[in-house]
């Protein structure tokens, strides 16, 4: 797994209170991983944080999975 | 209409308060005098004038909830939650086949969320300008949030809404419910309030305003109400439930009945932001109309919690406003103030003193006015401020006053249940 992969993985252990094993790539938000739709902004804006980055809302509203975040930051984060 | 009102009882309690984080710890602090304030743990103290309050003792939110629900909820919701499953299962409400189209929450606090506004303020303070507030800022700040969470948790879907009156707030909440039960708008409410503003902003706001005691060189005897020395009233955080319920309804279910509520005033001083009218004339209105409503004459109350949060004006326009309602029969009732243990807890004052009338009635004991040094020559001696120790004393019926500032007043009356 990359590192982008691991640390997108533990912000959404941290903030979703899942189990390690639940964050697979296909998982998605709000249909395996419980969040509602204020967790899902509150993820976007985590990932921001964590590779200071912007993520433009119309891009955000495309990431409801594990695998799509890793996806959109390791083809963003420099 | 449904005339005339339905008769009001409560079928359950719940407490979260710097002398015990349960109603039976709450009162074995309030009978046996123990004083709960002590230096200020939450923030660093060194340049604010007062450096104590009354915290709650070994209050840690993951021993009641997950983490991810925890911090989705600002301390002020966290102790609402936590009285509230108290008073609920207390009352065994949810061991009972009741409709929850008719239970409702009515729920009050002085300020809501403050923490959770200065933690974000903050954040964004210390950044480039760039607004990233947090999806759940203003969710976890709203004062209304908290009785929406214990709707939420238990599926109530009554009359749900909150009430500001700053140090009056939570009495407001229980006469409203008082209201709507009796005009047959619910089956059973559960109301109270919650405060946590033991924060840098809580601390010198009330201090800017010279509210606070400084006595930083002895805290515990900092809070002494009718005390000559008293300068301030000592913070306080914590929380109160009540489940109030229709008495037909009560009976019907088997519930444990504990008491009646048996009225409530309302009034305002309209004179001042923060002083209190200098003859106690919102004070004195209040507690008229709270025996109004309940039919009672002066002479029917055997005990006063009064609101006597240790402020040098503050005791002595309420002292004079009781004597002026009650004229000799306030030699022979008891008045104590609780404050002077727990602190003041601005929008949940109301709440854990109503608690306290309640289990004082009930008991025949009257919690004390801890920290007594020098009589104040303003104060009639002949009056029986319940100083030092708990007393004995048959409890008819007790009286619970809270001022706010703005002038806001709310008396409630409780008497002991017979059918």
């Amino acid at each position: 797994m990359s590192e982008i992969a691991n640390r997108v993985k533990k912000i959404i252990v941290d903030k979703l209170g899942v189990d390690e094993s639940e964050v697979t790539p296909e998982a998605s938000f709000t249909n395996d991983l419980g969040a509602d739709s204020l967790d899902t902004v509150e993820l976007i804006m985590e990932f921001e944080k964590e590779f200071n980055i912007s993520i433009p809302d119309e891009q955000a509203e495309t990431i409801t999975t594990v695998g799509q975040a890793v996806a959109y930051l390791e083809e963003h984060v420099k | 209409m449904n005339l005339p009102y339905k008769r009001v009882v409560i079928t359950g309690l719940g407490a979260l308060t710097p002398l015990g984080n349960t109603i039976p710890t709450f009162w074995d602090g309030l009978i046996n005098g123990v004083a709960g304030a002590d230096f200020i743990k939450q923030f660093d103290v060194t340049k604010f004038k007062t450096k104590f309050a009354c915290e709650l003792k070994g209050f840690n939110p993951e021993d009641y909830f997950e983490r991810k629900e925890a911090r989705k909820l600002d301390r002020f919701s966290q102790l609402a939650l936590v009285a509230a499953d108290e008073a609920v299962k207390h009352s065994g409400l949810l061991d009972s086949d009741v409709d929850k189209d008719r239970v409702g929450v009515i729920w009050g606090s002085g300020i809501g969320g403050m923490i959770t506004f200065i933690e974000e303020m903050k954040n964004f303070n210390s950044g480039d300008g760039t607004p990233r507030f947090n999806p759940f800022f203003i969710p976890k700040l709203i004062l209304d949030i908290a009785p929406g969470h214990i709707s939420m948790k238990y599926g109530f879907r009554g009359p749900n809404f909150a009430t500001v009156s700053a140090c009056a707030s939570s009495t407001n909440a229980i006469i409203d419910a008082l209201n709507y039960i009796r005009m047959g708008k619910a089956d059973a409410i559960i109301c109270g309030g919650s405060e946590a503003v033991v924060t840098e902003a809580g601390i010198g706001g009330f201090n800017a305003m010279k509210a606070l005691s400084e006595r930083n060189d002895d805290p515990k005897t900092a809070s002494r109400p009718f005390d000559l020395d008293r300068d301030g009233f000592v913070l306080g955080e914590g929380s109160g439930a009540l489940v109030m319920e229709e008495y037909e309804h009560a009976k019907r279910r088997g519930a444990n009945i504990i008491i009646e509520v048996a009225g409530g005033g309302l009034s305002a001083d309209a004179y001042h932001l923060t002083a209190p009218h200098p003859e106690g004339l919102g004070a004195y209105n209040v507690m008229r109309s709270a025996l109004a409503d309940a039919g009672m004459v002066p002479e029917d109350i055997d005990y006063i919690n009064v609101h006597g949060t240790s402020t040098p004006l503050g005791d002595i326009s309420e002292i004079a406003a009781i004597q002026r309602v009650f004229g000799e029969h306030a030699y022979n009732l008891n008045i104590s103030s609780t404050k002077s243990m727990t602190g003041h807890l601005l929008g949940a004052a109301g709440a854990i003193e109503a608690i306290a009338s309640i289990l004082a009635a009930t008991n025949d004991i009257i919690p004390p006015t801890i920290n007594h040094f020098t009589d104040d020559p303003s104060f009639d001696p002949r009056l029986n401020f319940t100083f030092h120790k708990a007393q004995k004393k048959t409890v008819r019926a007790a009286l619970s006053n809270t001022f706010g500032f703005g002038g806001h007043n709310a008396s409630v009356i409780f008497k002991k249940y017979s059918e």
